[in-house]
């Protein structure tokens, strides 16, 4: 029975061959998404209206950041090049719609994982590329040195369409104080606000107080509180459905994470095909045929490293090096006490 | 028979093919959904919105339901439309008129102003409102009083609140004042129509809204006192007004750039209504003896208003539909807060969406039902 499929399979093959298919693997044919980029030549990828070290775009329009790039990952692995990408910056409240409705086919937008968002909505999150928590930014004149100096009728400027709109009113229910939410649709607009005066506070994810307040007319006039107020695991979605497609965009950024924990950067690729160590051979492609269950040529992960690099350099580059956050906290890997942790490619 | 079939067969079609293309775009949407894992329904409206809002008519906060925010956000959209349909006909009235003015200075001065407002984007507007204008105004700790009790500072536009003791006894005087006036002005009609004398209406009228409030100030027990805002210290540098009532910058920016710019396009239906009248008119009015009031008022206006109504109800339709904007500036509106945060706590974005345009809808055909009966009562009644 299996022979016969198979046999039959062979046939469908040369058949193909013959037509000029050949190129199209199983999985490409499963998969819509894979079919549709590799048709576009180029990935699909949404992301922030501009957030330093996540995904912003400089004066010439190229993006850069931690989220960007994943995308760039998955178009290094799909498409043989890290630059296939096209960038389409969302707002918070449209990344999802855009998502869905196929206008975008990976979400990399600090967007938090939470149930109801992975359940309810016909979306798929693929993993963790930022351990992330809501803070509050606070003038540094006001004196105010913790999240206990908050007095009732204090006005907070924030996003709209974020958890970060619920986590306040969880925190500030639960400290019995009255607040005034102020939320505005843009990320620049709420920095502005807050910036004039409007509010005595802003709160976001906390990585995101410290790329914006490098924005500000005068970063050190302001201050980010000690407290984290909520779990905020950031990271890549896709939409439900395309398990294909979802296994790639996964393997990419884990790709990026692994190829940290066992030292491959994009400096010492190359020369790793031929290490002592079974594990560093297969993220870099020499051993094994871990490419064709997600329906690409076994190179996808050097590529991804050579082109984009591992995690840390990531980080480094975009996050570190740019003094958002020079200390990487639970962003480090978990053999060097992080949370970085990702089941393994074999 | 046969004329009739045939004027009745491409209206059938063209029903037919409309409801094919709404049949076709659910059935698609349906299946998309469906494809996406994402399922459809309203029943979300009963849910906790767990999401506070920053500015509310009716009481609300995270523990009322997703329905309830939408009605906060309505609210809201109608507040900010009507104020500024109110000042927005204001301006515009005074400023059609003045373009009218002999006085050279008046007239360019309207002139400009026109075409100055209309020509910039509206969103553009608020920004500056919103954005520039606000970031000129003073902390609350630096805030001059104006006449002692009014604040306008960064945080907001801040002045007494009435503290009233039996309102609703001030409320029935005041019903009680103002059909007494309807039914004195359709007696004094009367009388003027049958017998020729003149009652003096205005004077009456006045007595009567002033009188019988203060009535029952001194014998209904309605007290009257206010609460004027006091500046609260929140941290070192961080202060607010406590008490009074509070208008939010927001609102104060999104009002002014919706009247001062959807003035503009009313001033010139006001212009083009005066100059449509024929000049005969004033002419003859004023050759029997109506003073230049009585011709504005009797001769002129009455038949201006009739080229003035139409296109200024579209006006009012447009001012509501831009409120839309206050998105921009954390108005919290029908689109901020509905179609914007409740959409993305839910991800229900067809519903949601679906019910917004509705609102909008519903909402200018009112204006829209309103302002017709209105034209329909000044327009010309053929006897």
């Amino acid at each position: 029975m299996f022979k016969k499929i198979k046999q039959m399979t062979s046939l469908l093959a040369v058949v193909a061959v013959l037509f000029g298919f050949a190129t199209e693997s199983f999985a490409a044919k499963k998969s819509k998404t894979l079919k549709n980029t590799i048709k576009q030549g180029f990935v699909k990828c949404g992301v922030s209206q501009g957030l330093p070290g996540f995904s912003n775009a400089d004066a010439s329009g190229n993006w850069t950041g931690v989220d960007v790039d994943v995308c760039r990952a998955v178009a290094a692995a799909v498409l043989g090049d890290a630059n296939k990408v096209k960038f389409t910056p969302l707002s918070a409240k449209e990344r999802f719609t855009a998502l869905t409705s196929g206008e975008i086919d990976v979400l990399s937008r600090n967007t938090t994982w939470t149930l109801s968002r992975d359940a309810d909505i016909g979306l798929t999150f693929v993993g963790v590329n930022f351990y992330d928590g809501q803070g509050f930014m606070v003038r540094k004149n006001s004196g105010m040195t913790s999240v206990n100096d908050f007095k009732d009728g204090i006005s907070a400027c924030t996003n709209i369409g974020t958890t970060t709109e619920l986590n306040m009113r969880d925190f500030f229910n639960s400290k019995g104080i009255s607040y005034e939410p102020v939320a505005f649709e843009k990320a620049d607009e709420v920095v502005a606000a807050y910036d004039a005066g409007r509010c005595d506070t802003y709160t976001t994810d906390k990585s995101g107080l410290a790329a914006q307040r490098t924005k500000m007319s005068n970063p050190d006039d302001h201050i980010v509180l000690p407290e984290t107020i909520s779990k905020e695991p950031l990271g890549p979605v896709v939409r439900q459905g395309d398990a294909v497609w979802e296994d790639i965009v996964r393997w990419s950024l884990n790709t990026m994470i692994e190829a940290e924990e066992y030292g491959i950067n994009s400096g010492n690729a190359d020369s790793l095909k031929t290490s002592d160590n079974p594990a560093v051979k297969r993220i870099v492609g020499a051993e094994g045929e871990m490419g064709a269950a997600l329906g690409l040529d076994n190179d996808w992960s050097l590529r991804i490293i050579k082109q984009v690099g591992n995690y840390g350099e990531s980080y480094k580059r975009n996050i570190a090096d740019t003094g958002i956050l020079p200390d990487r906290g639970p962003n480090e890997i978990w053999t060097n006490g992080g949370l970085l942790y990702t089941p393994p490619a074999r | 028979m046969n004329a009739k079939f045939k004027k009745i067969i491409p209206q059938l079609l063209t029903l037919a093919f409309v409801a094919l293309i709404f049949g076709f775009f659910s059935y698609n949407a349906q299946l998309n959904m469906e494809n996406r894992g994402i399922s459809f329904g309203y029943g979300f409206l009963s849910q906790e919105s767990s999401f506070d809002v920053q500015f509310s008519l009716i009481e609300y906060d995270g523990s009322h339901s997703y329905f309830r925010a939408y009605l906060v956000g309505l609210l809201n959209t109608i507040l900010v439309s009507v104020i500024g349909i109110i000042f927005a006909t204001i301006i515009g009235v005074i400023v059609g008129i003045a373009r009218l003015s002999s006085n050279l200075l008046i007239n360019r001065a309207a002139a400009y102003y026109v075409e100055f407002f209309r020509n910039i984007p509206l969103l553009l507007q608020i920004f500056f409102w919103y954005f520039a204008a606000l970031r000129a105004l003073p902390l609350p700790e630096d805030a001059e009083p104006i006449f002692g009790v009014i604040f306008l500072t960064i945080k907001g536009l801040f002045i007494p609140a009435f503290v009233w003791n039996n309102l609703d006894i001030f409320i029935y005087s005041l019903l009680a004042a103002i059909i007494s006036i309807i039914i004195i002005r359709s007696y004094s009609k009367k009388l003027r129509e049958n017998e020729g004398k003149h009652l003096p209406v205005l004077y009456i009228s006045l007595g009567l809204i002033v009188g019988l409030p203060l009535v029952s100030f001194i014998i209904g027990g309605v007290t009257l006192s206010f609460e004027i805002p006091e500046l609260v210290q929140l941290a070192k540098t961080s202060f607010r007004f406590n008490g009074g009532l509070g208008l939010p910058p927001e609102l104060i920016a999104l009002t002014l750039a919706l009247a001062l710019y959807t003035a503009t396009f009313i001033a010139e239906c006001v212009r083009a209504g005066i100059q449509g009248v024929n000049k005969g008119q004033k002419e003859a009015a004023a050759s029997i003896g109506l003073t230049p009031n009585q011709v504005l008022k009797l001769v002129i206006m009455p038949q201006a208003l009739r080229i003035i109504i139409p296109p200024t109800t579209n006006q009012y339709l447009n001012l509501t539909k831009n409120s839309s904007l206050a998105a921009a500036i954390a108005y919290p509106d029908l689109v901020l807060v509905f179609a914007g945060t409740a959409l993305m706590q839910t991800g229900r974005a067809i519903e949601i969406v679906s019910i917004t345009m509705l609102t909008y809808l519903t909402l200018s055909v009112s204006i829209s039902i309103l302002m017709n009966w209105y034209n329909k009562k000044i327009a010309i009644k053929e006897k």
